[in-house]
């Protein structure tokens, strides 16, 4: 209901307000701006390109944002707010949306981004030539031909995109979507400049050649050391922009971008900017350069389910009930994280997860519990359960895994050995279900459930636990096409944890930034979401 | 035949003679002036003594290496600290583990994986470096491409793939060690047999028909000892540290056992927060590593042939 | 002499030709590809990749491929950085890795071989402890220990130095890099020159100069230093290689962009193309400054023959 009446909401406000409630950067009467406005900005580690359909991971959105505009943007409380699309219009049975885009929105060589450039762009990511890792999201809202195309069965043209004009853009979907326009804002959708790339084919993205039509354009990309922005005089709201200049950092060690942010050199760090150890004292000290808030994304434990014992549902909740998750969250993690019991985090939009039972036990029942469950799957202290936890090498995942292990230990008496490996060598052996428990984490794609309850259906690619329960197959198939599918996730949320523990869930990720209290305009959402043009630098 | 074996053993008199004028065993000589060498010896005995506490010194106290203070976890910054009363001597780890008996058990791992390293790097290093210089011509054109070759591939894959055929085991680390270890010392060695294969003596063996091995070991190796017991000693540091890259790529040493490069690169990031976790490893490692060098330094004189 | 040049630039062929068909084999026997990836990709996205970058074919065709490419100077494409080309890549970065390398050598083997013989001839006084133990300090502190203690002393404390960047290698950018690479470099070279130094003035050729009366610099300079540098010679031709092909550790910690990074970074994402072109490029450096060590050893021991 929530995301229902979001989405209901954000299209009256855009279509009520049209162009005059736009994303700029608001600058509160009376704050006096710093004569040099520029930004340096932590960028987590490299994006693996500029080009937004074959996109792969955050490092890439996040420059994507500024670098490009889709049809929607996101505002602080995660509202679609008008990008260059003004409003948009739905069908009855939401399958055909039409999406009016502003005539003034150009590229940075002057040209004018039209309905065409979508068009090409939304082909472009179900093309098999294109080979985009992202091209599922096309699937996904169930676009007309989209898995054809991917299959090769049919050629892109054929997508159910159309430009009916210039500046109206069409998309029609097999079966009813009700929040297609929220997925808008993910870079994916952005659109391409068909002219450029049909002249430059894949060396597009060349510095040379590359266009964008975001706020900023690419001015210097030194690998591993900056990427510098500046300003685009042709996006169409360059007027209201106020930063002139942003310098993206890709440091992916918290440690040393700490050591830049603490020397100055940095106003904005990564997501992941608080080391742990920091937390404290940073609180103590500069409590408001400190932002904490919940990101949509999980920390988990996979069961291999094609393996004794981890096939016996009592053993998944023993393990499970045995993990002190609050320990985790004050202690191991310490910067705010939240506990989960439940898969879906809780501030997922248009989905209140209901609480598992155990959540409201207290860790001694837990533990009771979890002995009685390991005794009657015939393990206890003359026939003690011993088995090896996998875990990427990395300082955090260490931390967790040995903190688990030792409370399996002393709360129920399971000795699990640690095994680390580094990342190519971890996935592997999660794809081919060589392991037994292992470390996982997923980070939600788009603000809604399925973003999660998807990928532990049984067919999904990235459900290495093999986990698979035919009812909740169900529920997620007849949820896709439904107007209000929360009644379904409830069902399968409840399948997953309550009554299979398919997965022992652990913590609830943040995003945790140090941002100079300088820089005004900083709005993060679940996903994370912010955009440079919003923000301005504040006399200091 | 008789004749043969004469001339050899009169050569190698001769040999000798010219070495050491003195004619008493190199060894008997070599073990006279170490122990004469005060640095030498007290270092010797203090790495004794590490390895003596790394072995024992787990007993001394009232935690495990895998135990979690739950209580000082729950502030490290202060509850771990350094402190006699709750038996953290050295104070414990972010996770509240005791870094005092993780310092010691690391030292178990990390003195044998130093102690090994420089082992092969004698062994294997000497004999083909020395082998190389001494054949020169194809055999040490071949013999030197294929080390160019070792020295130049991605050493990363090697631990990898070798932690996907055997598995995890401690006795692998050994062998990846012992693989890297020796390449540099064998152009070392080959280096200084290039300059000592025409000293007089050894073209003297040569010409009297001593075996290539023989001259080897008994003319070349000897002389070129000095060198290599100083550049071994510089391999343990190396070696110490290297353990802790192979075991990030999950051969090595595995969580919750520790080493000395564990501990070091976990303190490295705490160092503003909580010293005690860096300084203490460290300070081991400090400590060993100058005792090597005194060694090393005592060993290199008392087996200098030329140093009377 | 040209022999010898010439002898090694036809050995060169064959070694290089080794190296990269044994690194290119092992490598694509390490589990996963440049394509695993923890977002689990529908088979047919996953299909249309390999395609795309010919990883469904045998890996005896990729290496045919990839030979018959470097043959045409072409290094291929990143899997990690795709909007460049490993050309561009290594062109950017080996530059900054030189740099950082070559003045960190020269930093290393004026301080070392300055440390190494000034011990050696005062062995065993406390200016000998007092010169090694400074210059052992690099060893003792590892540059993942020494490079966070710099910027927190330079950059924080100070305030002296930025504490990270490039900026195409403006000197206060670069003081940092070239303390945390060559310290350890420092104490290496140090003790080698101390050791053959020591050596090299017990031998007899030594005794007879100071018999003769020369005075001590003399000796030093025109007897002892040319045999006591050979093994200092063995030890700099690979240790310079290393050196310029950069440290993961500085590059990370000092956001330099240098090639180090590029390597481990490709070696962890199998970014095949990235590990080979690092993999020739120490290779081919390997041969050539080991080829310039022997010819450095013949000219300071003609009577050297190989």
């Amino acid at each position: 209901m929530k995301l229902k009446q979001s989405l209901i909401a954000s299209a009256v406000l855009a279509a009520a307000l049209g162009a005059s409630y736009v994303q700029a950067a608001k600058v509160p009467e009376g704050v006096k701006l710093a004569a040099v406005q520029e930004i340096v900005k932590g960028g987590e580690s490299e994006p693996a390109t500029l080009d937004q359909q074959k996109l792969q991971g955050t490092p890439g959105s996040l420059r994507g944002r500024d670098l490009f505009e889709g049809l929607f943007n996101e505002d602080g409380d995660g509202n679609l707010i008008p990008g260059v699309a003004t409003s948009y219009d739905a069908n009855e049975d939401n399958t055909v949306y039409t999406f009016h885009l502003r005539d003034d929105a150009k590229w940075s060589n002057g040209d004018s981004v039209t309905a065409h450039d979508f068009v090409f762009a939304f082909q472009r990511l179900v093309d098999p030539k294109t080979a985009a890792d992202y091209a599922w999201f096309a699937e996904l809202p169930g676009m007309i031909n989209a898995t054809d195309i991917i299959n090769g069965k049919k050629p892109a043209t054929e997508l159910g995109v159309e430009a009916a004009d210039d500046y109206t853009f069409v998309v029609r979907l097999e079966k009813p979507n009700a929040y297609f326009p929220k997925m808008t804002i993910h870079n994916t959708l952005f659109p391409a400049p068909k002219k450029v790339i049909e002249k430059w084919g894949d060396d597009w993205t060349k510095q040379d050649h590359i266009v964008f039509n975001g706020a900023y354009v690419l001015d210097k990309w030194n690998v591993n050391e900056k990427m510098v922005l500046v300003r685009n005089p042709m996006y169409w709201n360059d007027k209201e922009t106020v930063i002139n200049k942003v310098t993206y950092l890709p440091i992916p060690d918290v440690s040393v971008e700490f050591k830049r942010y603490q020397a100055g050199e940095m106003d904005l760090t990564s997501y992941t900017g608080i080391p742990t150890n920091r937390y404290k004292q940073l609180m103590k000290d500069t409590p408001d350069e400190v932002h904490i808030t919940p990101q949509l994304g999980t920390y988990y434990y996979l069961f291999n389910t094609t393996k004794a014992p981890f096939d016996d549902v009592r053993v998944r909740k023993a393990l499970s009930y045995a993990i002190d998750r609050d320990i985790i969250v004050k202690y191991v993690k310490g910067t705010g994280e939240l506990p989960a019991y439940g898969f879906t985090p809780d501030i997922v939009n248009g989905f209140n997860p209901i609480k598992p039972d155990y959540a409201t036990w207290t860790q001694a029942e837990r533990n009771e519990k979890a002995k009685e469950l390991l005794a009657e799957a015939g393990f206890g202290p003359s026939n003690p359960l011993k088995f090896p936890l996998l875990y990427n090498t990395n300082d955090q995942h260490k931390k967790v895994a040995v903190a688990i292990a030792s409370m399996w230990k002393k709360n129920i008496g399971v000795t699990a050995t640690l095994e680390n490996q580094e990342w190519k060598t971890y996935l592997d052996t999660r794809n081919t279900q060589n392991f037994s428990v292992a470390r996982a984490g997923w980070i939600g794609d788009y603000n809604e459930a399925s973003t999660f309850l998807q990928i532990l259906t049984t067919t999904a690619g990235s459900n290495d636990g093999k986990y698979s329960n035919a009812e909740y197959d169900r529920l997620m198939n007849e949820a896709s096409s439904m107007q209000d599918p929360s009644v379904n996730y409830a069902k399968a949320e409840d399948i997953l944890i309550n009554q299979d523990m398919g997965i022992a869930p652990i913590y609830t990720y943040i995003t945790k930034r140090l941002v100079k209290p300088y820089v005004g305009g900083y709005m993060p959402n679940p996903e994370d979401n912010t955009y440079t043009r919003d923000q301005y630098i504040i006399a200091h | 035949m008789i004749t043969t074996k004469d001339k050899v053993d009169v050569v190698e008199a001769f040999a000798e003679q010219v070495v050491e004028v003195e004619g008493r065993s190199l060894w008997q000589d070599a073990r006279r002036r170490f122990f004469s060498n005060h640095a030498a010896v007290l270092s010797l005995i203090i790495l004794g003594l590490i390895a003596l506490i790394s072995l024992f010194g787990p007993w001394l106290s009232q935690w495990n290496y895998d135990d979690i203070d739950w209580e000082a976890l729950s502030d490290i910054a202060t509850l771990g600290r350094p402190n006699i009363e709750n038996g953290h001597y050295f104070g414990t780890d972010p996770l509240g583990r005791d870094i005092f008996v993780r310092t010691l058990q690391g030292g178990q791992i990390s003195l044998m994986v130093g102690l090994m390293g420089s082992l092969v790097a004698i062994v294997i290093g000497t004999l083909y470096g020395a082998t190389s210089g001494y054949l020169g011509g194809r055999v040490d054109s071949l013999m030197m491409r294929v080390l160019e070759i070792l020295n130049s591939f991605p050493f990363m894959f090697f631990v990898i793939i070798m932690m996907t055929l055997f598995g995890r085991h401690i006795v692998l680390i050994f062998v990846a060690i012992g693989a890297i270890s020796w390449l540099d010392m064998a152009r070392i060695v080959r280096g200084q047999t290039l300059s000592l294969k025409n000293k007089e003596y050894i073209e003297a063996a040569h010409a009297c028909g001593v075996s290539t091995t023989n001259i080897i070991l008994r003319h070349i190796v000897p002389n070129v000892l000095g060198i290599v017991v100083v550049y071994a000693t510089l391999l343990v540091p190396n070696m110490i540290l290297l353990e802790s890259f192979i075991s990030f790529l999950g051969l090595g040493v595995q969580e919750p056992m520790t080493s000395w490069g564990a501990l070091i690169s976990e303190g490295a990031v705490n160092m503003e927060i909580a010293v005690w976790q860096l300084a203490w490893p460290l300070g081991f490692l400090v400590v060993t590593l100058f005792c090597f060098n005194f060694l090393g330094d005592g060993l290199r004189d008392a087996l200098d042939p030329k140093d009377r | 002499m040209l022999s010898l040049i010439l002898k090694r630039i036809l050995e060169a062929i064959p070694t290089l030709l080794v190296l990269i068909t044994v690194s290119f084999f092992l490598m694509h026997f390490a589990p996963g590809s440049p394509l695993t990836s923890e977002r689990g990709l529908p088979p047919e996205i996953m299909a249309n990749i390999a395609a795309k970058y010919h990883l469904d074919e045998p890996v005896t065709s990729q290496y045919l491929r990839y030979l018959w490419n470097i043959l045409q100077g072409d290094l291929g494409a990143s899997f990690v950085h795709k909007d460049f080309t490993i050309n561009d890549l290594v062109a950017q970065s080996f530059p900054v890795s030189a740099e950082i390398g070559v003045w960190s050598f020269i930093v290393a083997v004026v301080i070392g071989v300055g440390c190494g013989i000034f011990a050696a001839l005062r062995q065993n006084s406390w200016i000998d402890y007092s010169v090694m133990a400074f210059a052992n300090l690099g060893i003792v502190l590892p540059n993942f220990v020494l490079a966070p203690l710099c910027i927190l002393f330079f950059s924080i404390y100070l305030q002296w130095l930025p504490s990270g960047g490039w900026n195409d290698g403006a000197w206060p950018y670069l003081v940092m890099p070239v303390i945390a690479m060559s310290t350890s470099y420092i104490a290496q070279i140090a003790r080698i020159t101390r050791g053959s130094m020591i050596e090299t003035m017990h031998s007899n050729f030594i005794r007879t100069a100071r018999a003769k009366g020369l005075p001590g610099y003399k000796i030093v300079l025109q007897h002892a230093l040319r045999p006591a540098i050979v093994p200092v010679l063995s030890y700099l031709g690979p240790a310079f290689v290393g050196i310029i092909t950069g440290s993961v550790i500085v590059d990370v910690y000092f956001s330099t962009g240098g090639i180090g990074q590029h390597f481990v970074n490709g070696a962890i994402n199998r970014d095949y193309p990235m590990v080979m072109a690092v993999t020739i490029l120490i290779g081919s450096l390997t041969i050539l400054f080991n080829a310039i060590v022997d010819i450095l050893y013949a000219l300071i021991d003609p009577k050297i023959r190989y």
